[in-house]
């Protein structure tokens, strides 16, 4: 299969991109790693007018932190480069455990962090951490730059909040305020396959108790779902196997899994409660 | 016809050709210069069969513009060796049976080869992971792996006694 028509440019430059985004709007479709968007466009449920390539503009592969601790990711951050990172895992401990289990080794050579949440695949690994981590995406077009958090960013399923003429350059994970733990586990058929069910947990803590408590599941309903109550009854708390019980419950309740080729619902919403068992289980571990 | 002049090296060779932008880099590698060891293999980029290198990295070529080519360099596994005279890689896939249909091979040995430059001394869990993004129908995976340690070995400096 192969793609109908379209223009393409490869801007040199920010400006260059963000104008074309601006003259084009809704026809046009940003180019990064491609691993979402050419396999949409060979298959033709895609078929943009325009492709901007942003491949050449320098200074978007960087993946840094910030003085503040704000950990930034740019647009061209391979998750290879996620994946070999030093700085993830002496400081993200959830992005670093995601960042292997991406699609295949040769995907994760071009495809993109923002990328993927760009295309908001309801079975995307990353919405998942991103949300667990409080994250937020930089958007910028002519005259105009705003930040989204990711909780606000996946609108639907291949639904992402960006407007016609923008084009997301960085996502940022705010500074920890506590020590941190957290981890994704992802069960997949084989490798490369879209997630069965995916966990991301993301906490913070003071030594003692929980002061910030991130959970997302992938894969278990029309989009990336953040487990909110069962956050909200980790906070403040310590992780004694009470709470825990009841977090990995409050999760599996807020799973909207379908029966499907890759399990039962009852199945899927199982997977998400033992996940987050053996994740929050991992976290005291790691404070020990 | 927007066509778009690009200047690719392919296996050391730079070459100028006009491409539509919708074109994939494995359609010019296969038809437009006729480097039919390339495979095509699925619809959905899971197989790996059209595995090639870029700048040194395993990409898929079925999930690339050939625009994205430009002014880049491409190892297709023409590039590795010729029958007379094989490389390290392809020497170990014929003496460890590391194939059977081919179809997968082509992909298999570049990715390995990139992994090799990287981890000259790999384990075979290192080995089966660097693969995940190449399948195979036939094989059962075991004599591939087998056939990246034997090409590891013969590539390493001996040990020193």
């Amino acid at each position: 299969m192969y793609p109908s028509r379209f223009r393409y440019e490869a801007p040199r430059s920010l400006d260059e991109a963000v104008n074309l985004m601006g003259t084009y709007g809704d026809e046009a479709k940003v180019l990064a790693g491609g691993q979402s968007l050419i396999p949409l466009i060979k298959l033709r449920f895609a078929a943009p007018e325009l492709l901007v390539d942003i491949n050449n503009i320098p200074g978007l592969g960087f993946h840094q932190a910030e003085p503040d601790g704000t950990l930034r990711i740019g647009a061209l951050c391979r998750h290879n480069d996620l994946e070999r990172s030093e700085l993830l895992r002496s400081r993200q401990p959830t992005m670093a455990a995601a960042a292997p289990l991406i699609a295949d080794p040769i995907v994760r050579n071009r495809g993109t962090l923002v990328g993927s949440l760009c295309h908001a695949d309801p079975q995307g690994d990353w919405a998942s951490v991103m949300m667990a981590l409080g994250a937020e995406i930089v958007a910028v077009a002519v005259n105009n730059r705003r930040t989204i958090p990711v909780s606000q960013f996946v609108t639907g399923p291949f639904q992402s909040a960006l407007r016609p003429g923008e084009i997301a350059i960085e996502a940022r994970v705010p500074p920890p305020q506590g020590t941190v733990s957290g981890t994704y586990f992802k069960l997949e058929r084989r490798v490369g396959d879209f997630a069965t069910v995916g966990v991301a947990v993301a906490l913070e803590s003071n030594g003692e108790t929980v002061t910030r408590a991130g959970i997302a599941l992938t894969g278990v309903g029309p989009f990336n779902i953040q487990a909110t109550a069962a956050e909200e009854a980790l906070v403040g708390k310590a992780l004694d196997s009470n709470v825990i019980e009841q977090a990995a419950n409050l999760a599996a309740e807020a799973a909207q899994p379908k029966s499907d080729h890759r399990g039962s619902a009852e199945y899927k919403r199982n997977v998400v409660h033992t996940f987050v068992m053996r994740a929050l289980g991992r976290s005291v571990a790691q404070a020990a | 016809m927007d066509e778009r002049r690009i200047t690719v090296t392919v296996n050391g060779e730079r070459t100028t050709v006009d491409v539509e932008p919708r074109l994939l880099l494995a359609h010019l590698l296969r038809e437009g210069l006729r480097l039919t060891g390339t495979h095509i293999g699925c619809d959905t980029t899971n197989c790996g069969a059209c595995t090639v290198l870029y700048d040194g990295r395993p990409v898929k070529s079925c999930t690339m513009l050939a625009v994205q080519a430009d002014g880049h360099e491409i190892t297709t596994v023409e590039g590795l060796g010729i029958a007379s005279e094989l490389d390290p890689m392809q020497e170990g896939f014929k003496e460890e049976h590391g194939l059977q249909c081919g179809f997968c091979t082509s992909g298999m040995m570049l990715t390995a080869t990139a992994l090799l430059a990287e981890n000259p001394n790999p384990t075979e869990e290192d080995i089966r992971w660097a693969l995940s993004g190449n399948l195979c129908r036939c094989t059962g995976y075991q004599n591939i792996v087998k056939a990246v340690l034997w090409a590891a070995k013969k590539m390493r400096p001996p040990a020193a006694v």
